[in-house]
C-alpha cells in the first residue's frame, strides 16, 4: 500500500480549519514534480488527481512499478510539456499515498480509522495551497485535472481567484449529481458490508476489507467506460475457455477483467481512504456554497478557462462540463469549451485520446506564448 | 483574408469586445485579436473548426448558436457577428433577436439570393444557383432560409431594427445600399453586410 520510501513530503504547520469543523497541523502533505521551475517561477501547472489517483502523474510510479495515471497527457514533448512546465502534483488529504489521511496515526499513536476526520474538496484545496508557499510560487500558469481533479481545480480557483493564469477543469462537475452519489455510496457499502472492514478498525494487510474494495472498484469502473466501449473491446467474448461452464467461475472475458481490476486495485488502495474521498466527492457542490448561484463562485478571478468534456462521458456528462461553462459566460469569463469525440467513456481523459491531447497542448501552449 | 472580413474588420473600433457566432476557423478572430486588440470570443458547431480555433489561440466555445447564445447576458458584448449563416438556421427570427440581445451592435452579413447571376442561373439554366457565395448543390446546402438584400433589409426595418450601415459587396467593390439605390445594389452585390442594434 504505502511506500514510505522516497516519497517526497511536505509538513504543513500551518493549522488548517476543516470543513467538519475540526482542525489538523503538522501534517504531512506528499507531492511529485517534472520538469523545472524557470527563474521567474511563471510556469507551474497544478496538477490535481481523481480518486484513485496519486501523485505519481507520469514516469514509473514507485509504488506499483506502473505507468503514471496520467503519462499519456504529462512527459516531456506531450500535452502537458514537462520540457517547458513544472508540474506538481499532491496525494489529496484523506488518500494513501503519504498525504494524510486514515491510515495514519493520530496524537496517541493509534491509527485513525474511520476517526479521521471527514475531508472535503475544499480541505483538499486549502491543504494543497501550502505547495505554492513551499515552491515560492506567487502564481500558476495553470491549474488543472479530470473528474475530481477538475472539482478541485474548480474550488482552487474560487479559494485562491488570482492564483492561478489558466484553469483547464477537464471531464467534470461543478455539483455530484444523485447518480454519482449513489455510485458511491455501492462502493462504500461494498467496503463496509465486508467483515474485515471492522468499522474502519482492520490493521494489517491480510486482514482488510480486500473483497469490499476490489467490488468498490469493480462497480466503479464500469462508471468510467462507456457501453459501446466495453461491447467492442468485449462483446461476449469467452474467458480462456470454449464454451459456457454453466457455473459462476468468469466465463465472460469481462468478468474477468473486472475481477482483475478488482484485485490489483486492492494491493495499491486504502478501503478507508476509498470512504473519505468518495464521501469528499459527494459533498462537493460548489454552487451551494454561494447561495446556488455557480457565478458568484468565479466572480473574482480573471483566469482563462478552458473546459473539456468527451462525447461517451456519462458519469460526467457534457452538460455538467457545459453548466460550468454557463456559469462562466454570464459573468462575461473568458472561457472557452469543447466536447472531444471518444468512445472511452470517462476514462478518456486518462488514455490516448488524441484530439483531446492536442487541444489540451495548443491551449497551454499558445496561453504560455501570450504570457 | 476574404474582403468580407477586412470590410467587418473597418466596422469595429479598437480595444472592444466582440462575439464571433459561428466563428469557423477563426481567421476573422484572429486578425481582430492580433490588429485591433479586441477582445474576441468565438461559438462554433463544428468540432473539427473549434480544434483550429484552440490551436491558433483563440477563445472558443462549442456549440449551437440557435441554443447556446441564451448563456450570454444582456448587452454583454460590443459588437457580435454573424458571417453568411443567419440563412442556415431553422429559426433565423430568433437568432437575430438574440444577437442583437447579447450585442450592443451587430454585424451580419447575407449571401445575397437577390444577386444577378443567381437570378440568371435560375432563369435560363433552370437549376438551383450556385455562385461563389451559394457552393452547395439543393440537396446538401445548409441553407434553409435564403433571403435576398431587399428582403434582409425590409425584414430588419420591420421590427425597427437600427442599420447603421449597410454595405453591398461584389469582389472588391464595396458600396453603401440606400433606400433609393436598394434595387440595384439586390442585382449586382453578392454579399450584403448590415451593421444593426435594437
Amino acid at each position: 500500500m504505502n511506500t514510505e520510501k522516497n516519497i517526497k513530503t511536505l509538513i504543513v504547520k500551518k493549522p488548517l480549519k476543516l470543513d467538519c469543523g475540526k482542525t489538523i497541523k503538522d501534517f504531512p502533505i506528499a507531492y511529485e514534480t517534472y520538469g523545472s521551475l524557470n527563474s521567474k517561477k511563471d510556469n507551474a501547472i497544478l496538477v490535481f488527481h481523481a480518486l484513485t489517483g496519486d501523485q505519481y502523474v507520469t514516469g514509473i510510479n514507485p509504488a506499483t512499478n506502473k505507468e503514471g495515471w496520467w503519462s499519456y497527457a504529462v512527459g516531456p514533448d506531450k500535452a502537458i510539456d514537462t520540457n517547458k512546465y513544472f508540474v506538481i502534483c499532491s496525494n489529496v488529504i484523506g488518500g494513501c499515498m503519504g498525504s494524510y489521511g486514515p491510515s495514519h496515526k493520530d496524537p496517541d499513536q493509534k491509527i485513525f480509522g474511520t476517526n479521521f476526520p471527514v475531508i472535503t474538496i475544499n480541505d483538499m484545496v486549502n491543504a494543497q495551497y501550502n505547495l505554492l508557499d513551499h515552491f515560492g510560487i506567487d502564481k500558476l500558469f495553470s491549474i488543472t485535472g479530470g473528474s475530481m481533479g477538475g472539482m478541485q481545480v474548480l474550488q482552487f480557483i474560487s479559494n485562491f481567484p488570482d492564483k492561478s493564469k489558466t484553469v483547464i477543469p477537464i471531464a467534470t462537475t461543478s455539483s455530484h449529481s444523485a447518480q454519482n452519489i449513489a455510485f458511491n455510496e455501492l462502493g462504500r457499502q461494498a467496503i463496509t458490508a465486508d467483515s474485515n472492514w471492522k468499522d474502519g478498525n482492520y490493521t494489517s494487510n491480510e486482514t482488510n476489507p480486500g473483497k469490499g474494495l476490489a467490488v468498490a472498484r469493480m462497480a466503479a469502473h464500469i462508471t468510467y467506460l462507456s457501453k459501446k466501449g466495453l461491447q467492442e473491446k468485449f462483446g461476449r467474448k469467452l474467458q480462456e475457455r470454449e464454451d459456457l461452464k454453466f457455473g459462476f467461475d468468469a466465463d465472460f472475458q469481462i468478468e474477468s477483467y473486472l475481477r482483475y481490476q478488482g484485485s490489483v486495485f486492492v494491493d495499491r488502495f486504502d478501503a478507508n481512504s476509498y470512504l473519505y474521498i468518495t464521501r469528499a466527492m459527494d459533498y462537493f457542490d460548489l454552487a451551494k456554497q454561494f447561495n446556488g448561484n455557480l457565478s458568484e463562485a468565479f466572480k473574482n478571478t480573471n483566469a482563462k478557462f478552458f473546459i473539456i468534456s468527451f462525447t461517451s462521458d456519462w458519469l460526467y456528462p457534457t452538460q455538467e462540463n457545459k453548466d460550468i461553462v454557463i456559469a462562466l459566460n454570464s459573468i462575461g469569463a473568458d472561457v472557452g469549451f469543447v466536447e472531444i469525440e471518444s468512445d472511452k467513456g470517462h476514462d478518456s481523459f486518462l488514455l490516448d485520446v488524441p484530439d483531446f491531447l492536442s487541444a489540451l497542448k495548443n491551449f497551454l501552449d499558445k496561453s504560455y506564448e501570450e504570457n | 483574408m476574404k474582403n468580407e472580413f477586412q470590410v467587418i474588420a473597418d466596422l469595429i473600433e479598437k480595444d472592444k469586445k466582440v462575439l464571433d457566432v459561428g466563428c469557423a476557423d477563426g481567421t476573422l478572430m484572429k486578425f481582430l485579436k492580433d490588429n485591433k486588440n479586441i477582445n474576441i470570443r468565438g461559438l462554433e458547431i463544428s468540432k473539427e473548426r473549434v480544434q483550429e480555433c484552440i490551436a491558433k489561440g483563440l477563445t472558443v466555445i462549442e456549440g449551437n448558436a440557435e441554443k447556446d447564445l441564451k448563456q450570454f447576458p444582456d448587452k454583454s458584448f460590443d459588437y457580435v457577428i454573424l458571417s453568411q449563416t443567419l440563412q442556415a438556421f431553422l429559426n433565423p427570427e430568433l437568432v437575430l433577436d438574440e444577437l442583437l440581445r447579447v450585442g450592443k451592435k451587430a454585424i451580419v452579413t447575407i449571401p445575397n439570393f437577390g444577386y444577378w447571376k443567381v437570378r440568371f442561373h435560375l432563369l435560363f439554366k433552370g437549376t438551383m444557383p450556385i455562385t461563389k457565395t451559394l457552393p452547395d448543390e439543393w440537396y446538401n446546402t445548409p441553407n434553409l432560409h435564403m433571403c435576398t438584400i431587399k428582403d434582409f433589409f425590409h425584414f430588419v426595418k420591420s421590427k425597427d431594427i437600427k442599420i447603421f450601415k449597410s454595405l453591398a459587396l461584389n469582389n472588391l467593390n464595396k458600396s453603401t445600399i440606400n433606400e433609393s439605390n436598394l434595387g440595384v445594389k439586390n442585382l449586382f452585390a453578392d454579399l450584403g453586410i448590415f451593421l444593426i442594434e435594437k
